[in-house]
């Protein structure tokens, strides 16, 4: 009986046997349908063309633009003429040959890519010769094409991501590209749109051999967003060759809305050199120079002491707590004693008597000092005075980011009453220990565009919209930048200080720039600055500064004009503040002459002074 | 007027005289079901490379089709062939094909290391399948003359040489998947009567086989040792007058066995035959090389759940990610597209082939048709056991085709003709 129920029990055990592994496999196993996922199905990523950018009287500044990675797959490689690829693509021929072994070791069957970002006129120029070259094949792939090369410090620049922002970021992966810096980077989600996928079938080799189940899975790329800048280009690209072999910022506010006009730094760079074969190279020269720092976008981050432009905050400081008239006047003979035997000089002549007025045109140190003196001393204690002073700075916008749509800034500096303490315990200071607030030198720090940013609320007679550089058309929403900040100073106050400085233009230290039927307003400043070399402070020519807007009445352009070391306000500052402002309101500029000489005009003579290693003089 | 009971019987005069009628229809019905289910999925692992219709004889598909019709159309010619003309054919059949196997070493064309094809007129045809038949018949042939009786040695030794020869030339093409079929004839020596210690010392040597490769050969001669010592102490105590001599050589053979097992696989097998044990006896994991196969074959099954993804949709077939998927890997499409149901299905299908040709056999009054079912039985459990079992991760990769399934002509024409012999057996048994 065993004997002939042998192959039967051998069968019924064979298919107990089998069900229970089927079981096992495909019952009771769910891993083996994620492994037959990634073995099998590849997702691709579709994406929308990166939005564009224009200006704000729409004119485009960046666009897309193709470029070609030379591919190839090694198992497909016939012999070739090594002579005429490196020719062709102008490489050279141990670079291939390192590439072309790095691909090798890669994999045999996939592509790898060996020369990236070759620009579209090199690659149509090879590509009838491409039949030669078996195995290797050109893949397209979009980067920015700057259309007109500007801004580069707002704009930003995109590049493939990398390993902390792929942690970070799980919507990307190796190899995309991310905004960077600017605007491309503030906007990234607008600019980028939303990625979709297609899901492709690949077979044991990974090739793909047809959509995943007819793209049923595929998801559609949401279109990405055209941005339109507060920025004019034009006035843009005129500030940045006014400010050509300079160093410094342009910061350019259309007040009644607090859009950015100008952002201009320099030194500065094509933002071109960032695309294409060179843009590692490119990339790290501007990050080497230490000295020019090209990277470093002074009008935003650039800290330096405001100067004389800062009286006129002071003054409405003055006015508001009513520790001066309009009518309140000072004496000053070339300066005065503010203590014993501590001496501020100033550039009045002796037996001088100066209005508020007069005191603004004529930048008088001394009538300041009095003023801020006043305001420290005259409070029940001078840390009371400091503070009241330091709550209305705040409100022009000092001292903390201002939070417009930039990825970087800085703070600034308004010294508070703790932080005297800190120097001198005890309440051992009082309004002459800190006197050098009063012009604006002494502990306080702005920035470029801070500056801007309190001359359009002096324009504005009292507030400010928080400057922003992406144009937006709604204006109401709640949490839109258009609210006003106001500050603490009435209306009416402006309304003096304002006719000091265009005083400044019509009279006083900065007739320069005067212009033609228009009403402007300005303050100058030359401010004192040092440096630390050979571990001694050194001083270094004043840097030339003006604030300016126009017309008086109805101002349509706020403006900062920082060049760094160019002496008198009025020598740099205010000429290329006024050709900004002639410029912008205008379209044409009359004054060539002024024109040339500050195109023409170069610093870097003065800058070359302290890195010489010779003695030299300053504000020559 | 007819009584019901002389309809009955006048149905059953007509349906012993009728062929058609006395047909094993249902085994005819699994034959059509498995080869169309073999032949949708052939249609599958290939759909990506060509989009020929079925019916086109230039895709593979086309061939399996068309052998397919062809077995059909000689499926009657075989039907009426006297029983006993088979039967008295049959060394003729075996001395032919043994020809054929021999002439492969000079004639024979050499597909992926064996030389195991004739190529004919762009036919390529393998007599190792044919072999399989005549040497079912020539089992059948030699058990049932009367003077044949297994029980002695010299029959016994006469039947072991006729398996034997076709067995070793096939292992020469190399071609071990194939020549481990004729193990099967195996099971049709007991169920004739060979002594069952036969089938305990079959079993005994394919543990020690196992347990050496796992364990290694100076585990296995002690526990061999240790176990048949108190082996013997048991017996001892019950049947005082035991000799020793039995055990001490059952000892040593155990312990030459293992150590000869554990010689051949370290110093005779090549690296891929061992690899290919070492991976099924979980010594070894490897997902790329020799394992690949294994391993994306049970993605494949693992990855169709329940209802299966559906016909053409089996991404690792479409990827082709299993090799050989049309032939000895058919099973892991099934799996992949057909799932649970559609695997479990074909298992069923072909244990109640198996069973049903075993219940049949039985049935047989001619030894020799008894003895050709029971081989026919064997030989499919072998191809069955095997293949599936490979595919699932149970068996070491031998590669064999699973019977009317897998894509190939040799396969599917020697398999239909050794059915329809059955079938013409089973049709004529009370003749």
């Amino acid at each position: 009986m065993i004997k002939k129920s042998v192959l039967v029990i051998l069968t019924l055990g064979t298919f107990f046997l089998f069900i229970f592994q089927l079981i096992l496999l495909q019952l009771f196993n769910s891993e083996y349908s994620q492994l037959s996922e990634n073995n099998a199905v590849e997702k691709r990523p579709v994406y929308p063309n990166r939005g564009l950018i224009y200006d704000r009287n729409g004119i485009l500044l960046v666009a897309n633009q193709p470029v070609y990675d030379l591919m190839v797959i090694p198992e497909n490689i016939e012999s070739f003429d090594t002579l005429e690829l490196i020719n062709g693509l102008s490489i050279s021929k141990d670079e291939l040959l390192n590439q072309l072994k790095k691909a090798n070791r890669f994999s045999q069957k996939l592509p790898s890519s060996i020369i990236r970002q070759i620009s579209k006129e090199n690659r149509a120029m090879f590509q009838e010769k491409m039949w030669k070259y078996r195995g290797f094949y050109f893949q397209k792939k979009l980067v920015r094409d700057y259309v007109l090369p500007t801004a580069p410090n707002l704009l930003g620049y995109t590049s493939e991501v990398n390993s902390n922002e792929l942690n970070e970021k799980s919507e990307y992966v190796l190899g995309e590209m991310i905004g960077r810096q600017g605007i491309e980077k503030t906007y990234e989600s607008n600019l980028s749109g939303k990625k979709g996928a297609s899901f492709y079938q690949k077979d044991r080799f990974n090739r793909i051999i047809g959509t995943y189940k007819n793209g049923e899975f595929d998801t559609e790329p949401e279109s990405s967003e055209n941005l339109t800048l507060t920025i004019d280009a034009l006035l843009q690209q005129y500030g940045e060759s006014l400010l050509q072999n300079k160093r410094g910022g342009i910061v350019a506010i259309e007040p009644s809305t607090g859009e950015v006009l100008a952002l201009v730094t320099a030194p500065n760079y094509n933002p071109n050199k960032l695309i294409g074969r060179e843009r590692s190279r490119n990339f790290s020269d501007l990050l080497n120079d230490t000295i020019a720092k090209p990277l470093f976008d002074r009008s935003l981050q650039a800290e330096y002491s405001p100067g004389s432009p800062f009286k006129t905050l002071n003054a409405l400081i003055g006015l508001q707590e009513k520790i001066i008239t309009p009518k309140t006047r000072f004496k000053c003979n070339h300066g005065h004693f503010y203590a014993k035997n501590a001496f501020m000089k100033c550039h009045c002549p002796n037996g001088t008597s100066n209005d508020l007025i007069k005191g603004i045109y004529n930048s008088c140190n001394t009538y300041f000092a009095k003023t801020y003196l006043r305001l420290i001393e005259n409070a029940p204690t001078p840390k009371e005075g400091l503070n009241r002073w330091r709550d209305h700075l705040e409100k022009f916008g000092l001292g903390n980011y201002l939070g417009y749509d930039l990825p970087i800034g800085k703070k600034g500096f308004i010294p508070d009453s703790k932080y005297y303490d800190n120097w001198y315990p005890n309440g051992s200071w009082g309004g002459t220990t800190i006197i050098s607030n009063a012009i604006g030198q002494g502990e306080i720090l702005t920035t470029p565009i801070q500056m801007a940013n309190f001359t359009a609320i002096i324009a504005n007679r009292g507030y400010f919209i928080k400057p922003h550089f992406k144009k937006s058309l709604f204006q109401k929403e709640k949490d839109s930048p258009f609210i006003k900040n106001y500050t603490l100073v009435d209306p009416q106050h402006f309304e003096t200080v304002i006719e000091g400085m265009h005083q400044v233009v019509e009279k006083g230290t900065a007739r320069v720039a005067r212009i033609k039927n228009i009403e402007v307003c300005g303050k100058t400043g030359t401010v004192e600055n040092f440096i630390r070399l050979k571990n001694e402070k050194t001083q270094l020519t004043d840097h030339s500064i003006f604030i300016a807007f126009a017309p008086k009445d109805d101002p349509k352009i706020a403006i900062t004009v920082f060049i760094e070391n160019g002496y008198w306000g009025s020598r740099w500052a205010a000429p290329i503040a006024s050709l900004m402002i002639e410029k912008y309101l205008t379209g044409t500029i009359k004054r060539k002459w002024l024109e040339d000489k500050m195109l023409e005009g170069s610093l870097m003579d003065e800058y070359a002074k302290p890195i010489s290693g010779k003695p030299f003089e300053i504000n020559e | 007027m007819n009584t019901p009971n002389q309809f009955l019987e006048n149905l059953l005069k007509l349906m012993n005289n009728k062929l058609v009628f006395r047909l094993d229809w249902m085994s005819i019905l699994l034959y059509v079901s498995l080869v169309v289910f073999g032949i949708i999925n052939i249609y599958s692992t290939r759909f990506s490379e060509s989009n020929l219709p079925f019916w086109d004889i230039g895709s593979p598909v086309g061939k399996q089709f068309w052998t397919f019709i062809l077995c059909l159309s000689a499926l009657p010619a075989i039907l009426f062939i006297k029983s006993n003309l088979l039967e008295r054919l049959s060394y003729i059949f075996y001395v032919i094909s043994i020809i054929g196997l021999i002439g492969l070493f000079v004639f024979g064309q050499t597909i992926s290391g064996a030389t195991s094809w004739y190529l004919i007129g762009g036919l390529s045809l393998q007599p190792s399948e044919f072999v399989k038949i005549t040497t079912a018949m020539v089992v059948a042939s030699n058990l049932s003359s009367l003077q044949t009786d297994i029980k002695k040695r010299k029959h016994l030794f006469q039947i072991l040489f006729l398996i034997s020869l076709p067995f070793f030339l096939i292992i020469l093409q190399p071609d071990a998947g194939s020549a481990l079929v004729f193990v099967g004839i195996f099971f049709v020596l007991i169920r004739e009567g060979l002594d069952l210690r036969f089938l305990y010392l079959f079993i005994g040597f394919i543990l020690v086989f196992i347990l050496t490769l796992l364990y290694g050969y100076f585990f296995i001669s002690i526990a061999a040792l240790i176990l048949i010592f108190f082996f013997y102490l048991l017996i001892k105590r019950l049947v005082p007058k035991t000799k020793k001599l039995p055990f001490l050589i059952c000892l040593g053979i155990c312990v030459l066995f293992s150590y000869s097992v554990s010689f051949i696989f370290n110093s005779v097998f090549e690296q891929r035959h061992r690899d290919r044990f070492n991976i099924i006896l979980g010594l070894e994991t490897d997902t790329r090389g020799i394992g690949y196969n294994i391993n994306q074959s049970k993605i494949a099954i693992g990855s169709g759940g329940f209802f299966g993804k559906g016909f053409l949709n089996g991404t690792q077939t479409k990827g082709a990610f299993v090799p050989e998927q049309d032939t000895d890997y058919i099973f892991s499409t099934i799996g992949e597209e057909w799932g649970f149901i559609g695997s479990s299905l074909l298992v069923l299908l072909f244990t109640i082939f198996i069973l049903r040709i075993i219940y049949r056999a039985e049935k047989h009054t001619s030894v020799y048709s008894r003895v050709f079912s029971h081989a026919f039985a064997s030989i499919l459990f072998m191809h069955f056991f095997v293949n599936i079992g490979m595919t699932l991760g149970l068996v070491p990769t031998v590669g064999i085709p699973l019977p009317f399934i897998s894509n190939g002509g040799s396969s599917l024409l020697a398999f239909s003709f050794m059915l329809f012999i059955y079938l013409n057996f089973d049709a004529n048994r009370l003749n």
